[in-house]
């Protein structure tokens, strides 16, 4: 049944809601029960002078008994179908659900928001406490003393004849147990809290650097008119609190400038309205396809039209920049996932590498990966070069057919019989 | 020959040493102890300890990997071993049982807990 076909089912919710007996409606819009009881059972189509005249007796808009409220809900309920994993025979009945029990599917699709929402802050918090060093040392120094006072404590209370000099010692140890232990719990609670507020955290220089970027939404006018300077601007940054964010920052805008320098957002914004075509842009402005991607990926989205996301990685695979893209997750720390093509390109050096993926996840989505690794430094006789590489990721307007699937990192990842998988996932394992 | 009971405890925490040695000491065991991963095997190895009590996160050498290794020496491998840790998750518990760990224990814990730990290891290694 459609849903422009359920106009009576909505009519009988509504009126069972008002506790209104079907003749007293009946009366009220100068109809029979009978005929409104054909109605309500989806037997007769309504629509015109009666339509609103139900409606207004029912105290609701017209439209609220023709579409329902159910457009958002119907779609909600095929998501956790969908998201059951489950073949549900039903499915095509969701549009009967919603409009005989409005008030269940709610429940469902709300509780189905909630499993979503729990999931996301799940995978955030796992991959948090998995990768981030800062936090897992935090807590097991809070942990360890607080094993230190118990211990201690238990002993001066429990033991009943302790000699003065242990008696001294373990006091001596409990104060500054108790110090430490003050300490360490103040500075997890700022550590979470500035977590939480999704402010920038001092001491991990990566997140004080995307915070700054964030800011300017990765794309620095004041640079590519020459009005300010890469220390200038880094100097003036209220996220960037550590020297070592600093000076991160300042690499990377001064990379920026020289990018914007050679490709100035007018005469790119121009190449690009002749079609996208990377290879051929390095080509126009003397240019690398490295310097290209990255430029790209700094363009406003009016100019690149369309939005992008950026990862650059060194040799080690450990990721130095990334600029986030909705629906493509980046591990905050640690390994991201070795399937990504940003990994192919650096095992062959100079070598682009375009690949179509979609990664694993609730909503998978499609996107181009364009990478490649170039040497960071001057060849040189003796020396191995250090390569580093860079892939710039963009929507796709559609899942691709044959998509190569990818995670984001493995703890959180849900790909099954994964050749590349590290460490089980804790989606697999608890969820 | 031995004498009495002795525990190598490999342990980073300096006031855990401290009330730990206290305790067993208390108890009859002779305690020697050790705060780095690194040679934390050939410490046990030449002390012989009948039993050995290991924190998880050590400088140098996790406690697992300690264990893993302890559990490839034969003279070595039936040593019961308690693991403090303060990750207390089931899949750490799991992986450290997998990998040989006869007690597992997570921060913080309580005098009793370890002490009655430490008894029954070492009475069931002796039944052994």
């Amino acid at each position: 049944m459609t849903r422009d076909t359920l106009t009576g089912s909505r009519i009988r919710e509504r009126r069972l809601f008002l506790e209104l007996r079907q003749a007293a409606l009946a009366r009220q819009v100068d109809i029979s029960a009978s005929y409104l009881n054909l109605i309500e059972h989806n037997r007769r189509r309504i629509g015109g002078k009666l339509l609103v005249d139900i409606a207004k007796a029912l105290g609701v808009e017209p439209s609220m008994l023709t579409e329902g409220a159910e457009v958002a809900l119907i779609s909600a309920l095929r998501e956790a179908a969908a998201d059951s994993g489950k073949s549900v025979a039903e499915l095509d009945h969701a549009d009967e659900f919603a409009g005989r029990f409005p008030g269940w599917a709610e429940v469902l699709a709300g509780e189905h928001r909630r499993v979503a929402s729990l999931e996301r802050t799940v995978q955030v918090l796992s991959d948090r406490l998995t990768h981030d060093p800062h936090l897992a040392a935090s807590l097991h120094e809070v942990l360890s003393t607080a094993a230190a006072i118990r211990s201690t404590a238990s002993i001066l209370a429990e033991t009943g004849e302790l000699e003065q000099e242990w008696r001294d010692r373990f006091h001596r140890n409990l104060n500054e147990d108790s110090r430490r232990l003050a300490e360490s719990s103040k500075s997890l609670v700022s550590f979470l809290d500035q977590s939480n507020t999704g402010s920038v955290r001092r001491g991990v220089p990566q997140e004080e650097v995307e915070a700054f970027f964030t800011a300017h939404d990765y794309h620095f006018s004041s640079i590519e008119q020459g009005q300010a300077t890469p220390a200038g601007l880094v100097a003036a940054a209220p996220e960037l609190q550590s020297d070592a964010a600093r000076s991160t920052a300042l690499n990377v805008l001064k990379q920026y400038h020289a990018d914007a320098e050679r490709m100035p957002l007018t005469d790119i914004g121009e190449a690009l309205s002749g079609g996208f075509d990377p290879a051929k842009l390095a080509s126009v402005f003397d240019s690398d396809l490295p310097q290209v991607l990255r430029r790209l990926a700094a363009l406003p989205e009016n100019v690149l039209g369309q939005p992008s996301g950026l990862v650059i990685c060194d040799a080690s695979g450990a990721v130095l920049f990334r600029k986030p893209i909705a629906g493509f997750a980046l591990p905050r720390f640690g390994a991201a996932c070795p399937l990504w093509p940003l990994y192919a390109a650096l095992a062959r050096p100079l070598v682009p590498v375009r690949r179509q993926v979609i990664q694993h996840g609730r909503h998978a989505a499609g996107f181009e990966c364009l990478a490649i690794a170039w040497p960071q430094t001057a060849p040189d006789f003796d020396k191995d070069p250090v390569y580093r590489a860079v892939m710039l990721i963009l929507p796709l307007a559609k899942v691709p057919d044959e998509p190569l699937a990818v995670g984001s990192s493995c703890r959180v990842c849900a790909g099954k019989d994964c050749v590349a998988r590290r460490e089980p996932s804790i989606l697999d394992e608890e969820f | 020959m031995k004498m009495g009971r002795h525990v190598v405890l490999i342990e980073d925490e300096p006031n855990i040493i401290e009330a730990i040695r206290f305790l067993l000491t208390r108890d009859g065991w002779t305690v020697d102890s050790h705060s780095d991963g690194r040679d934390a095997v050939e410490v046990i190895k030449a002390a012989d300890p009948d039993l050995v009590i290991l924190d998880l996160m050590l400088p140098g050498k996790s406690g697992m990997e300690i264990i893993k290794d302890l559990r490839e020496e034969e003279a070595l491998s039936n040593l019961p071993v308690l693991m403090l840790t303060a990750r207390g998750q089931a899949r750490d518990r799991d992986m450290a049982e997998k990998a040989g760990v006869s007690r597992f224990m997570t921060k913080p814990f309580s005098n009793t807990e370890v002490l009655a730990a430490v008894r029954d290891l070492h009475a069931q290694a002796n039944q052994g």
